[in-house]
């Protein structure tokens, strides 16, 4: 797998979820894959301390759903917009690549935009269909401050 | 100029026995009434001691929209200490916890106070001589508030005449104990982090929603709804993931939220989830209620560990689910908006797969980025823009109402009784001094 390949499959991935095509999404997910928000900066532990997201496919599944079902809080609708940085790949081996992408993200709803800047690292894993996703964990740069409802995925 | 400070028949018209005026939640003037009275009157929360634990720790935090901080001090008590200098008035602690000296000290001119909140030392106090800064406020140091401790929880009270926590509370403060107790030890601490919400809403809408039962299957349809459907296809005996655990009872149904029953209490607390709640299903732990007998005793056991109350609001800032131990706490900031903090507990002596479920639950229905949350919030935001509308001036709290309700009973869990008692208190707490 060149740099490049790894650079298409993020923006890829990132270009999916601002066209809300969730299904083509869930399935870059490794089945044990995990997609992870933390609450604290360095944080390393998901299970035993308070995450904003931590999502199993299970839960990402139940996300997607609800939202094809606009729930209330989807009247008006939200959208997204990533804007990445040139991803760079901080380790590749035997585990896969483990690669880190700086990225401002809008998510509009309304006559509202939040905006938010923060850093999504992946860690990546070659299957027979492709690349799939065994962690995309993403640091946001003011992770412990009061947060609005963010609906959709950063 | 505040048009319902000077005019008490106005601020006594807006609470009816069964509605009230859309005023208490769109108002200004009833915004900085509701600090300067109810918020000033009421027992607030602050924090837990364990998040203070050595002297010189500290947390800071605004309760009735006013800077305090909250400090072990030297001989192992708490004070809370409003988070100002006497001098220019600068907030003396700006990080949200950490640990201080011997003293304080203000980053603007080195005015420095002891831990107990008296002036230690002036830069060039010469410059005073004279002058009246001896007979002024200055000289009184920082200011201590009122504060006590109930088993670790940390309640302070700024208009400092008035009843005691004790009093204030009452029977109530049994949740804290059913809480408290599910450690073999009689111990909790906070661990976990804390989530901070901000709502754009009114934070009587959050503590109102709190035993709101009959909101549930409408606003979690989406959530719950979609939990319990993902799970349908799955067998009655397949473990159960602690997500489907914990969504799938917000979808119980009216006859559940109703059998569950609400109790109220004066003052404006209650809890549902009298005789069941949505934490009753969840897996048993064989080792740990061996544990929990040995301590207590086999029935004061079974007390404990059957008692899983919902939501228990202790009016207006605190609200607690003893049988996951998770807290969420009401920081109210303006008209239309409140920061929504939640916490959690580790029990002391007790299986990590508690402390999992509560840091677990706080993240799926108290974060930022909650199914639940969102849902709640967006609800509550409706509230806010369409109470503006024209024509009804006033919000139904009709359901289950039987004229002179009392304010100490238990009845069936969809009724709005939660609701009246709340404003009953509040009628009460924004009395004219």
């Amino acid at each position: 797998m060149t740099e490049a390949e790894i650079a298409s499959f993020l923006y890829h991935e990132a270009r999916l979820l601002d066209e809300k095509r969730w299904d083509e999404w869930y399935d870059l997910f490794a089945e044990d894959g995990h997609y992870w928000v933390p609450l604290a900066r360095g944080q390393t532990e998901a299970v035993f301390h308070t995450s904003l997201a931590y999502e199993d496919r299970l839960l990402l599944r139940l996300r997607i759903e609800r939202l094809r079902r606009g729930p209330p809080s989807q009247h008006p609708p939200s959208w997204s917009q990533h804007v990445l940085q040139a991803p760079s790949i901080e380790t590749a081996g035997a585990d896969g690549w483990h690669t880190r992408t700086p990225f401002f993200y809008a998510e509009s709803r309304g006559d509202e935009t939040q905006m938010y800047a923060g850093t999504a690292r992946h860690h990546l894993v070659a299957e027979p269909g492709g690349l799939r996703i065994r962690l995309k964990r993403v640091d946001l740069v003011n992770c412990d401050a009061a947060l609005p409802s963010i609906q959709l995925f950063p | 100029m505040n048009r319902y400070r000077d005019d008490p028949a106005a601020l006594r018209a807006l609470v009816r026995e069964d509605a009230v005026h859309r005023d208490v939640y769109l108002d200004p003037d009833i915004f900085r009434l509701e600090m300067e009275r109810l918020w000033a009157r009421a027992w607030i929360y602050v924090g837990h001691a364990s998040q203070v634990p050595e002297p010189g720790d500290f947390i800071t935090c605004d309760i009735a929209a006013e800077p305090v901080l909250m400090l072990r001090q030297p001989d192992g008590t708490i004070r809370v200490l409003r988070n100002r200098c006497a001098h220019k008035g600068a907030k003396l602690l700006s990080d949200r916890s950490g640990h201080v000296g011997r003293f304080l000290r203000c980053p603007y001119h080195n005015w420095s106070y002891r831990p107990d909140g008296q002036i230690a030392a002036i830069p060039r106090r010469e410059g005073y001589d004279g002058t009246g800064l001896a007979a002024c406020e200055a000289m009184r140091g920082l200011g201590v508030v009122r504060s006590e401790d109930y088993r670790g929880f940390v309640f302070a009270r700024l208009a400092g005449d008035g009843p005691d926590l004790a009093s204030y509370f009452g029977n109530s403060l049994s949740s804290i104990d059913y809480m408290v107790d599910r450690s073999p030890t009689g111990e909790m601490e906070v661990a976990g982090g804390v989530l901070r919400y901000l709502h754009d809403s009114n934070w009587k809408q959050f503590v109102e929603n709190l035993n709101d039962t009959m909101h549930p299957m409408a606003a979690h349809d989406s959530s719950a709804g979609t939990a319990k459907e993902l799970w349908a296809d799955q067998p009655a005996d397949a473990p159960k993931p602690m997500a489907i655990e914990q969504l799938v009872p917000f979808a119980g149904g009216y006859e559940f939220f109703d059998k569950m029953g609400v109790r109220v209490f004066p003052n404006g607390h209650s809890y549902s989830g009298v005789h069941f709640s949505i934490h009753s299903a969840y897996a048993a732990v064989p080792e740990y209620e061996a544990a929990m007998q040995a301590a207590y005793g086999p029935e004061r056991a079974q007390d404990i560990l059957g008692t899983v109350r919902h939501n228990t609001v202790y009016y207006p800032s605190l609200t607690i689910k003893g049988a996951i131990q998770t807290i969420r706490v009401v920081r109210p900031i303006a008209v239309d908006r409140t920061v929504i903090e939640s916490w959690s507990f580790r029990l002391k002596g007790a299986p990590d797969l508690f402390y999992q479920r509560n840091v677990t639950y706080t993240r799926l229905i108290n974060s930022p980025m909650s199914v639940v949350g969102h849902d709640d919030q967006q609800c509550y935001r409706l509230i806010q823009e369409g109470l503006a509308a024209g024509g009804n001036e006033w919000v139904s709290l009709h359901r289950d109402h039987h004229p002179g309700e009392a304010d100490d009973l238990t009845v069936n869990g969809t009724s709005e009784i939660s609701m009246r008692n709340q404003f009953r208190a509040w009628a009460n707490l924004m009395g004219a001094p």
